[in-house]
């Protein structure tokens, strides 16, 4: 029997955790007085790259070395802590920001010391009003304590937090689009190279780390990266917050050791399928994700088994489709909300994600030829890679996957076959669904 | 003579022809703040969020939710305020205004229904909630799934919304920005005649009171 390894939720349903005084009686805030009085910034940086810790918030890079990357220097630099959140399926840093706020904001201290920035911000997405409010509070109170502002514990070192909420745009999850929106403009992505490590905000370097990988630091430095490497798999060191959703008796947030099997954290953690139904496919990693068949779920879910398997483990975000579920109309479901938060900067992206919507459109409404279908794949194939960011391609790699896996399934319902599911008759009778 | 039907006098315009057209005008200039009438209190506030940036630009997304929290939305008014403020071009607000699902460029109602059509929430009967808003509020379902419809009275917006980042709680509505759920499809008319009466709405389904799946200590932990 599968059991959670807390460490980020450890003391998550502790009342009053989201105020400074529960979080320090807690051990709270030491790491960040061994931090900043008992550690050199560099010391602190190696560290966390011995850790190994791996970026929480969809692409899985090493958070030190992406923080050794920031030149030295007297230029001002930044930190942004990605909190935009709106990959569909997860919910983890809600949770963690609602419930453990002082965490991250100690995670991002630490962190801003091991980069030297001086500035720091939160981009939280405008829907989390209720965890903006949390976590303002809880920012006031750290500047009340003196773990930010000006001369923090007497170091002569300086660190501005704000937290900017942003007002609804999935793109802003994209590192580039983050920044575009930070400097209060539309949230369109940028051209990289040149990497925000060199030029991001205000054209400064600029750290942009996730809630759960920013979460992580204080643990990172108060027991040091051998205890950390001792959680997870080599390649991917740790435990993860995971959001589990969709078609299961439990859906919430669970905390694992990263490699555990897949089989344990939908059926032992999140309770297995609903009475009567068995899993069709799954979302390893958050819509963007190739979805996964049950001949996979004895994998481990670790970055690099999910790479292997033609998937990623993305923001850590399972969402489970039963039986009840018609692929053809999950693509159409999934293709749409690309479709809505594209951009259109890219012209295969915006194009693509338009006609994969009207191609899945016809494929569902039986007017659908067998060439179609190809015709999609093709397009999918057109947008990855193909763009500034990988908005598009986060479509394109769950859909031709679907394609893929459930071609059968595709061609039933466009020969006109009854699709007689639940999820099916509801997406019919609303075609408008989710394209707003 | 000019072949250019804008051009000649006495014909009715298609509004059609003017698409792509450089207007006739030059384009609204950073009004001037004795112009605009700005209250002080959104003065203020907007003059605080500026402090808070290196750059006053970074003020806009903020500076816009103050509009929004003061009139309700974006209003043509409140952005010229804010722009005086700002000493930026209003079409610049605007410009950022409609680039964002949550920043409303039309009258919103005074309670806003956000209810996730996403894939989880779908699966778990997010269309039929959203059916069940629409009816119990009285508005189009047609606008509803595209961007937001107000009730007949004005008062109420429903609108379909892409995942808001609560799939544990499938299905699930953010009402007045607070997240409810899971919802059966008969609770959609309680929540809105709570929302018509100035009653809480549906005290037993808010996200913060709900505990970790796990419990206190997490799935197979012994609690001591």
């Amino acid at each position: 029997m599968i059991s959670e390894t807390r460490v980020l939720l450890a003391n998550a349903q502790e009342p009053g955790l989201n105020t400074i005084d529960i979080y320090k009686r807690l051990g709270g805030y030491e790491s960040l007085e061994k931090a900043y009085l008992h550690m050199e910034p560099h010391d602190v940086l190696t560290e966390l790259e011995d850790s190994g810790l791996r970026g929480r918030g969809g692409a899985g890079f090493s958070m030190g070395k992406k923080a050794s990357f920031l030149p030295r220097g007297e230029m001002a630099k930044y930190l942004c802590c990605n909190a935009d959140e709106s990959e569909p399926g997860a919910f983890k840093d809600r949770e963690l920001m609602q419930r453990n706020p002082h965490q991250l904001i100690e995670g991002i201290a630490i962190a801003a010391l091991a980069a030297d920035a001086g500035h720091a911000f939160v981009f939280i997405r405008g829907e989390y009003d209720l965890q903006a409010g949390i976590l303002e509070a809880a920012v006031a109170e750290a500047y009340e304590a003196g773990y930010l502002g000006r001369d923090i514990l007497g170091t002569h070192r300086d660190l501005e937090l704000v937290v900017h909420r942003g007002a609804g745009a999935y793109i802003c999850g994209e590192e580039t689009a983050l920044l575009d929106a930070l400097e209060g403009k539309r949230g369109n992505p940028r051209l990289k190279p040149p990497f925000p490590a060199i030029q991001g905000l205000y054209g400064g370097p600029t750290l942009i780390n996730n809630v759960e990988t920013l979460s992580n630091v204080p643990h990172i430095v108060r027991h040091g990266a051998d205890w950390f490497k001792g959680f997870g798999t080599e390649q991917s060191p740790g435990t993860k917050v995971v959001s589990i959703s969709g078609c299961v008796r439990r859906p919430g947030n669970y905390e694992v050791e990263l490699g555990v099997p897949l089989r344990d954290l939908i059926f032992g953690l999140a309770g297995g399928p609903l009475e009567g139904r068995e899993i069709k496919a799954f979302y390893p990693g958050g819509s963007s994700s190739p979805v996964l068949t049950p001949a996979e779920l004895d994998l481990p879910y670790s970055f690099e088994a999910m790479a292997e398997a033609g998937s990623m483990l993305g923001s850590g975000s399972v969402i489970v489709a039963d039986d009840s579920v018609s692929i053809p109309h999950m693509a159409l479901r999934t293709a749409r909300f690309y479709h809505h938060e594209s951009c259109g900067k890219c012209s295969p992206c915006r194009e693509g994600t338009n006609w994969t919507v009207k191609m899945l459109e016809r494929v569902v409404g039986g007017e659908a030829t067998p060439m179609d279908l190809d015709i999609i794949s093709s397009v999918q194939t057109n947008i990855i890679g193909n763009c500034l960011c990988v908005l598009g391609d986060s479509m394109a790699m769950p859909v031709s996957s679907m394609v893929r896996k459930f071609r059968d399934e595709f061609e039933a319902v466009m020969s006109g076959a009854d699709v007689v599911t639940r999820t099916a008759d509801a997406a019919e009778a609303d075609p408008a669904g989710s394209l707003l | 003579m000019s072949l250019d039907p804008l051009d000649t006098p006495g014909l009715p315009v298609d509004p059609a022809l003017t698409i792509g057209r450089v207007p006739d005008r030059t384009p609204e200039e950073i009004p001037e703040l004795h112009e605009v009438n700005c209250p002080p209190e959104l003065r203020e506030r907007v003059e605080e969020l500026i402090s808070r940036y290196p750059d006053k630009h970074s003020a806009s997304i903020p500076a816009l939710w103050a509009i929004q929290r003061r009139y309700g939305w974006c209003t043509p008014e409140g952005i010229r305020q804010v722009a005086a403020v700002m000493k930026v071009t209003p079409a610049y607000l605007e410009s950022v205004a409609s680039f964002y699902d949550l920043l409303r460029t039309e009258p919103a109602g005074t309670h806003q229904v956000l209810v996730c059509t996403n894939i989880s929430c779908w699966m778990r009967g997010g269309d039929e909630l959203l059916g069940a808003f629409v009816e119990a509020a009285g508005c189009s379902a047609e606008e509803a799934g595209h961007g937001g419809a107000l009730s007949d009275d004005g008062e109420i917006l429903i609108s379909g919304f892409e995942c808001l980042g609560a799939c544990d709680l499938a299905p699930m509505a953010s009402i007045d920005e607070r997240y409810f759920g899971p919802l059966e499809t008969a609770e959609a008319a309680e929540a809105i005649k709570q929302l018509r009466t100035g009653r809480e709405v549906l005290p037993d389904r808010p996200l913060f009171k709900r505990p970790l799946p796990g419990g206190a200590k997490g799935v197979g932990v012994d609690d001591q």
